[in-house]
């Protein structure tokens, strides 16, 4: 679906892409890491018509600047920084629901399954949303039209654990429909979310391996932590994703959303010597065994 | 076309927002209440009072403050939009780049000529109020004079967006333009390049080409129609262009030129990065 064929890109002879060559067919969840300057962002405007290149990129063989209308209709995209945009939100909505011949309804809906009433924001102007509900906008404007791409550049940065899990799910139902390019600098923000790892490094594609998926992206996982003593910084990181604790703050319980897995242990390994139990099961997995 | 509207009316909500927008209206709207305030309609100049008198400041003030606020605003918003990420994100969605380039124009110049227009309707309307009269043919060539100026500085200011990446560069380079066609307003400065071997035509060309001087020669013929106070240049004018001539001239050429640089600014938009 997706070919990019040597392309070339340079910046006042500095050449930021190597001759990068890549397919990537329907159904493929690409995460696409590296380290700042790697070229990923460069790349992803090259996808999406916005730079001049050498080589060539292709949609299912259509060109994204000179058909940028055919094919950027397809294609749902989230920044890493939401622009500065004074309009206000409902305007903002109509503006990406005209041009992507999409239903507004549709976007303010997905966007309240993220958590953001629509309703209430429509006269406020975008910038002045905070940075997670520039993001679930942003987020919906992507997933409540008809794509069949979605590149996304560290979409879930922003987005508290809950509307992470309700992304995760929207993502896990467009998986057969779409193919997904996710940019970010750290493979365990996405690792859970792809089938296929694509790291870059100045310019060039230095890994490229599938990887895989049995994690249901709508899937949750009830945990049990234990702790050897009450902790206030601990209480702090592990409430952020909505765990509550017993009377005696030694035991927080809570939910993590599948996906997530990978990054909530990622959280647990920094108080590692206070834990002294770590409990986590899917609910639908214990049905089965059952 | 759709898409045009779209973004012309996107871009008109993008600056009624914006800081430059409330600060550039209040400096327009701001000169004709200060017309007002200090008495000006009944003070007389070379035989005009009343909302004549008021037009003839208001139109030499506007040719002071027009083109630079036009340049400064479009190119730090239209950079400025770039550099925070705005076409990087606008430009994602399925819009021609056309559509995106003349509606952004369009939508940008209902922004700047409405509020310079409002305000001289206003001035209008506040006059017939006091049982003035209005000397219709005077505001609609104003208006005309006015429309077009902003449209050729917008235009300008559109082809430097495209070509600079940077709001700083863009701002910088749009005050050289801005620099340069004043120091060519300046009649000791076409005296002296004349007095230096520059044959009178070349001047004479020169401040002909030069669309703040054409325009300000434009508003002088008004009130001065033999055009007086220009000296011996006047002759110039008059004997190749005649009085109705010079005023279609000087409404038709700047129009001409802000197309012209607006064009030049679309095609090198359309082959270069567009964040």
């Amino acid at each position: 679906m997706i070919k990019f064929s040597q392309v070339v890109k340079r910046f006042r002879g500095q050449t930021v892409l190597k001759g990068v060559d890549l397919e990537i067919p329907l159904g493929h969840r690409v995460a696409l890491v590296g380290s700042n300057g790697a070229g990923k962002t460069t790349l992803i405007r090259c996808l999406l018509g916005e730079y001049t290149h050498e080589g060539r990129v292709t949609i299912d063989g259509m060109d994204p600047r000179r058909q940028r209308t055919e094919v950027l209709s397809r294609v749902g995209f989230v920044p890493q920084l939401p622009p500065p945009l004074k309009m206000p939100v409902g305007q903002l909505i109509r503006f990406a629901a005209t041009l992507g011949r999409a239903d507004p309804q549709r976007i303010a809906e997905v966007a309240g399954q993220l958590g953001l009433d629509v309703a209430q924001f429509r006269r406020h102007p975008f910038f002045k949303l905070s940075g997670g509900q520039k993001q679930k906008l942003l987020i919906a404007i992507a997933l409540g039209r008809d794509c069949d791409l979605l590149v996304m550049d560290e979409p879930a940065a922003n987005l508290d654990p809950e509307a992470r899990h309700i992304f995760f799910g929207l993502l896990a139902e467009k998986r057969e429909q779409a193919a997904m390019l996710i940019s970010s600098h750290r493979l365990d923000e996405v690792a859970t979310l792809v089938n296929r790892v694509v790291e870059m490094d100045q310019g060039e594609v230095v890994l490229d391996d599938r990887v895989d998926d049995l994690v249901d992206m709508a899937s949750r996982l009830f945990c049990r932590v234990g702790i050897l003593r009450p902790e206030p910084a601990f209480a702090r990181a592990i409430a952020q994703w909505g765990f509550t604790p017993d009377a005696a703050g030694t035991t927080w319980e809570g939910w993590v959303a599948g996906p997530d897995r990978l990054r909530f242990l990622g959280v647990l390994s920094r108080y590692a010597a206070l834990l002294s139990h770590i409990h986590m099961d899917e609910p639908a997995l214990q049905e089965k065994r059952a | 076309m759709k898409q045009l509207w779209l973004t012309a009316v996107t871009d008109i909500v993008e600056s009624l927002r914006a800081k430059w927008f409330m600060v550039y209206t209040l400096v327009f709207g701001g000169i004709v209440a200060l017309l007002f305030v200090f008495g000006l309609t009944e003070s007389r100049i070379m035989g005009f009072t009343g909302l004549s008198r008021m037009l003839v400041t208001y139109i030499q003030l506007s040719m002071a403050i027009l083109p630079v606020f036009v340049l400064v605003t479009t190119v730090r918003s239209v950079a400025g939009d770039r550099e925070a990420g705005v076409f990087e994100y606008l430009l994602s969605l399925p819009i021609g780049l056309g559509a995106w380039f003349w509606g952004k124009l369009i939508g940008r110049f209902i922004v700047v000529f409405m509020p310079v227009f409002l305000a001289m309707v206003a001035g209008i309307v506040w006059g017939v109020i006091r049982g003035a009269d209005v000397p219709w043919g005077m505001f609609l060539y104003y208006t005309g004079l006015l429309l077009s100026l902003a449209w050729c500085f917008l235009g300008i200011g559109i082809l430097l967006s495209s070509l600079t990446r940077s709001a700083d560069v863009a701002q910088g380079a749009a005050f050289v333009v801005w620099l340069t066609l004043l120091l060519f307003l300046d009649l000791v400065l076409l005296g002296v390049m004349i007095r230096g071997g520059l044959p009178p035509e070349g001047a004479v060309a020169i401040a002909l080409a030069n669309p703040m001087q054409v325009f300000r020669t434009a508003a002088m013929m008004l009130f001065d129609n033999q055009l007086v106070m220009l000296g011996p240049s006047a002759y110039v004018i008059l004997d190749h262009f005649g009085q109705a001539g010079y005023m279609v001239y000087a409404i038709s050429y700047p129009l001409l030129l802000g197309t012209l640089f607006a064009w030049l600014g679309y095609l090198w938009f359309r082959r270069s990065d567009l964040p």
